[in-house]
């Protein structure tokens, strides 16, 4: 084992240093767990460094109830997470619990997000989202002026957004303060199953631990097999643009437009099948930004300073897996797309459970075994 | 709204853009070349021709005046000009985005040349920031344009053939500078014994840079050598300048500030294309893995001139030639036997202008606390964060400048990491006891400029046909 | 820090902060600015520090002015045309 490892090894091995991960390991870390998380460097393709940054309970878990009440409960837990993480670390992560906003251009759009969210509340009503018009959304944010095709928008009062970036720097500066070992330029190679411990070969030596977490976003796949952990994965690409900074005029993030505390306007977010390619095209960012104009009209004249592709962590689908190995007990999976919003709740309540040895039947419907099954009619 | 493609589509205005746009049409290439100055010459051109009918070329020396015959070829050249346009984004298959500051469009090439040229390196010292603190090639360009002299106070630090051309210039212009504070600490006898051969065969350089120092000290222009830690002190703007040699601090009033330390290659486009970059110990910098025509590792991507490789205007001016012979050979207007033959005098007057590169990049050298400054010093000027903020990141666990960008915001403002990159990937290496390879650079993104966002948006029904 | 220009025939005649400037032919409005001795050009709209123009090619953006009421220029990349109103950009720039 090289430097920087523990004497005495760790309870648990996390592997995977982004989002997902590294709450998963604070969790664990503030649950008192000798924690050690494994991550690549500098180049990781890396979904929280591409990141729109929404805490967004609207529109989420379409067709699964269990991950409807799971995202509501993490939106739940996030004014009193993003307090103590900011306390502890003293890194600001520029969370704000403003509500969200989807907006609707022209009628056609209007009815069809109505229709949507009707939807939504009857598999659970746990939104809280509701239509606005449009000038009720003009006193919702006066500072916006909107253009002539927005005819309204849904609402809904537990969406919020905050610092994705900053976020990550805040776990990994509480994961230090809490003892944890954070090893970059140490992305797994292989992982071994002997006499119930796990040992983890990476570039810097190899990492034991009684307990491991798989959480290595679409480095998953390569790992889990080895464990016997299932790793049902699709890659999916967004093109995000970022602007320049402005003076504030929108609080509320939008399911298209946020402006950061920054001041920058983030516009996203595209949907691709272009497997693991990662760049940007003019084509898409160009889609997007005449959407964002016909929105905000104004926002045609700021300037665009970066664009980004990132490959977003997705199941078949769409929705959370998080899963036990049967051959391997102790080896525990966790694959999802919005790391951001379930950050909160990966921190406490899977956190939680994972310290305490079982997923438990709250988390028995996240298992991909739901991949197996046929469907009923 | 593409214009029709070309068989080559050259970025960049310079002498290395201009002789490979002038090669190629010789060779029956169609030509386009992109360039963002209102007219071509580059930065060591710069409005060369406005400068020789205002009938102030002369003034600024033969070296400058040989762009006028590069200008002219061009013009006469048959190549499709857009001057005053921004290249933003090289999608692959040669697609070229470009703005006139208006509106984009979209210039197609069957095969795209890079030539988009040096910058200065940057000069993070304590006060860079203020304003009257500009680098010496903004005062050159202000020189060459519309003939702007510096007045009596103001200083030049830094080290590097441009300091003493620039001085030099200055004073055969009838102006005067408060003084030179040399930073170079390479010791010419040893540097020029080590490149002996270099020096000799490289004595034109050699005599002109003894010329430029004969006529400084006939012009009685204070010089001090050895200097370290310079400073500029000022409230709102520089007002004095601070600096030490032979061990004792000293400061004088200052009416302005310009600095330099060698320019370093312009990588922003080839970063962002994905080509393979390479660092250079000896330039300390990066730059583009490329064959002996330019051919980068992407496909239909060439470089040519000072962003591949900082040799001068003269190399850069071969290299964009031997760039426009590999184009033509890749596209089978030539053969590569005819493409070899061609090359081989070119090649040839690379390594006659060349020769004496190895001891500039000896003797010029940029200090090592210019390449990683102290906690304290300002390092992104646009976000503003201290080498101090890296560190911290560095501490964090960040192991590259792209971690340390997404936590401090380093290098997100809008010169997009041109200005703090070079120091943060050697804060990073000397931090982390790794080699600037090892760290690496900031991943670019397009577009290449501040773009606004209506041009973006109007380019999305136009793709959406294609 | 430069000395004024000898006075060209064909001077073009531009707007800074509101002050009548005679300028040079080919001259970027970030020259203007310089040429019109404003002290700075913009106030960072991170630290609020006053910046100047620093590199004149481009690389830099400390140069940004609000050229014809169009904030978030590169002033040394824009020439000068007559009538031009060159301002000083202030922080962060508003929509």
């Amino acid at each position: 084992m090289n430097a920087g490892t523990r004497a005495g090894g760790y309870d648990f091995v996390v592997v995977g240093g982004g989002v997902v991960g590294s709450s998963i390991a604070f969790g664990l870390a503030e649950r008192g767990r000798r924690v050690a998380v494994l991550d690549e460097g500098d180049r990781a393709q890396r979904a929280a460094r591409t990141n729109f940054g929404l805490v967004w309970v609207q529109s989420k878990g379409d067709g699964m109830p269990a991950y409807m009440r799971w995202t509501r409960r993490s939106a739940d837990l996030w004014p009193a997470f993003a307090q103590r993480l900011e306390s502890l670390t003293g890194v600001g992560i520029e969370y704000r619990k403003a509500g969200g906003l989807v907006y609707c251009l022209g009628p056609v759009e209007f009815d069809a997000r109505r229709e949507k969210v009707e939807q939504l509340r009857a598999q659970a009503d746990i939104y809280g989202t509701e239509m606005i018009e449009r000038a009720a959304l003009e006193r919702l944010v006066p500072g916006a002026r909107f253009g002539p095709d927005v005819v309204g928008a849904s609402h809904c009062p537990n969406d919020g957004h905050c610092n994705p970036l900053l976020l990550l720097k805040a776990l990994h500066a509480a994961l230090a303060i809490h003892g944890a070992h954070y090893l970059p330029d140490a992305p797994a190679r292989n992982i071994v199953h002997r006499e119930g411990r796990f040992v983890v070969d990476t570039p810097r030596g190899s990492i034991e631990a009684g307990r491991l977490v798989l959480a290595a976003g679409h480095g998953t796949p390569a790992l889990a097999d080895a464990i016997d952990l299932p790793a049902p994965m699709k890659a999916e690409r967004g093109q995000i643009l970022v602007t320049e900074r402005c003076r504030p005029i929108l609080p509320i993030p939008g399911s298209g437009i946020r402006q950061t505390q920054d001041g920058t306007f983030l516009i996203g977010s595209s949907k691709e099948k272009t497997g693991f390619d990662d760049s940007t095209t003019v084509a898409v960012g160009g889609r997007m930004a005449a959407r964002a104009i016909r929105i905000l009209p104004e926002l045609g004249g700021i300037r665009l300073t970066r664009t980004w592709g990132g490959i977003r962590v997705l199941t078949p689908d769409n929705h959370p897996v998080y899963a036990e190995s049967a051959r391997c007990p102790g080896a525990f999976v966790a694959i999802c797309h919005s790391g951001i919003t379930l950050a909160a709740v990966h921190a406490a309540d899977l956190a939680e459970a994972i310290s305490g040895g079982a997923l438990g039947p709250t988390l028995e419907a996240f298992h991909a075994r739901r991949f197996h099954v046929p469907k009923a009619a | 709204m593409s214009d029709r493609p070309f068989d080559l589509v050259v970025i960049g205005g310079g002498p290395a853009g201009l002789a490979a746009a002038s090669q190629a049409r010789q060779l029956g290439l169609s030509v386009a070349l992109v360039d963002e100055q209102p007219a071509p010459g580059g930065q060591i051109y710069r409005a060369v021709e406005r400068a020789e009918a205002e009938g102030r070329a002369t003034a600024l020396g033969e070296d400058y005046r040989h762009g006028l015959g590069l200008v002219r070829a061009f013009h006469e050249c048959g190549a499709t000009l857009f001057a005053s346009h921004q290249a933003w984004q090289v999608e692959p298959g040669g697609r070229v985005f470009a703005t006139d500051g208006k509106a984009s469009r979209l210039i197609e090439g069957r095969r795209v040349l890079v030539a988009v040229g040096a910058i200065e390196r940057p000069v993070p010292i304590r006060g860079w920031t203020l304003p009257g603190v500009m680098s010496v090639g903004a005062a050159q360009i202000l020189h060459k344009t519309i003939g702007l002299v510096p007045d009596a106070g103001v200083w030049i630090a830094g080290s590097g053939p441009l300091t003493l051309h620039f001085a030099a210039e200055i004073v055969a212009a009838g102006g005067r500078i408060a003084g030179i504070l040399d930073t170079a600490h390479g010791r010419l006898p040893e540097t020029a014994l080590r490149h002996l051969g270099g020096v000799v065969r490289g004595w034109r350089y050699v005599a002109r840079g003894l010329g430029y120092l004969a006529r400084l000290r006939m012009a009685d222009v204070r010089r001090v050598s050895g200097v370290e830690n310079v400073e500029a002190l000022g409230e709102g703007r520089v007002e004095r300048v601070r600096w030490r040699s032979g061990g004792q601090w000293q400061e004088a009033p200052a009416s302005g500030l310009l600095l330099h330390e060698g320019v370093v290659p312009n990588t922003h486009m080839t970063m962002a294309i994905g080509c393979a970059h390479d660092w250079d110990e000896a330039q300390k910098c990066f730059r583009p893995r490329t064959d002996r025509f330019g051919m980068t590792d992407v496909e239909a991507i060439l470089v040519a001139g000072d962003c591949g490789s900082i040799g001068g205007a003269r190399v850069a001016e071969c290299r964009g030639r031997l760039a426009a012979l590999g184009a033509a050979a890749s596209l089978g207007v030539i053969s590569a036997a005819e493409r070899d033959r061609l090359a081989g005098p070119v090649e040839a007057e690379v390594s006659a202008h060349g020769a004496l590169r190895g001891f500039l990049d000896d003797l010029y050298a940029p200090a090592a606390e210019l390449c990683v400054p102290p906690d304290d010093v300002m390092v992104c000027r646009c976000e503003g964060i201290t080498a101090g903020r890296i560190r911290e990141a560095a501490s964090l666990g960040c192991r590259g400048p792209n971690q340390v960008k997404s936590f401090t915001r380093c290098g997100m403002g809008p010169c997009q990491g041109r200005m703090c990159g070079p120091t943060v990937t050697a804060t990073l290496a000397a931090a982390l006891g790794m080699t600037p390879q090892e760290v690496g650079a900031f991943r670019i993104r397009p577009p290449l400029k501040p773009l606004r966002l209506g041009e973006l948006a109007a380019l999305a029904d136009a793709e959406a046909g294609e | 820090m430069f000395r004024k220009p000898p006075e060209a025939p064909d001077a073009v005649l531009v707007e800074v902060e509101g002050r009548p400037v005679r300028v040079p032919p080919g001259a970027s409005a970030a020259a203007a600015a310089l040429i019109a001795g404003l002290a700075s050009t913009r106030t960072s709209p991170v630290t609020g520090e006053p910046r100047a123009p620093y590199c004149m090619m481009g690389v830099c953006f400390e140069c940004l002015l609000v050229i014809d009421d169009e904030p978030s220029q590169q002033g040394c990349m824009v020439t000068v045309r007559p009538g031009m109103r060159i301002r000083r950009q202030e922080g962060a720039r508003e929509l």
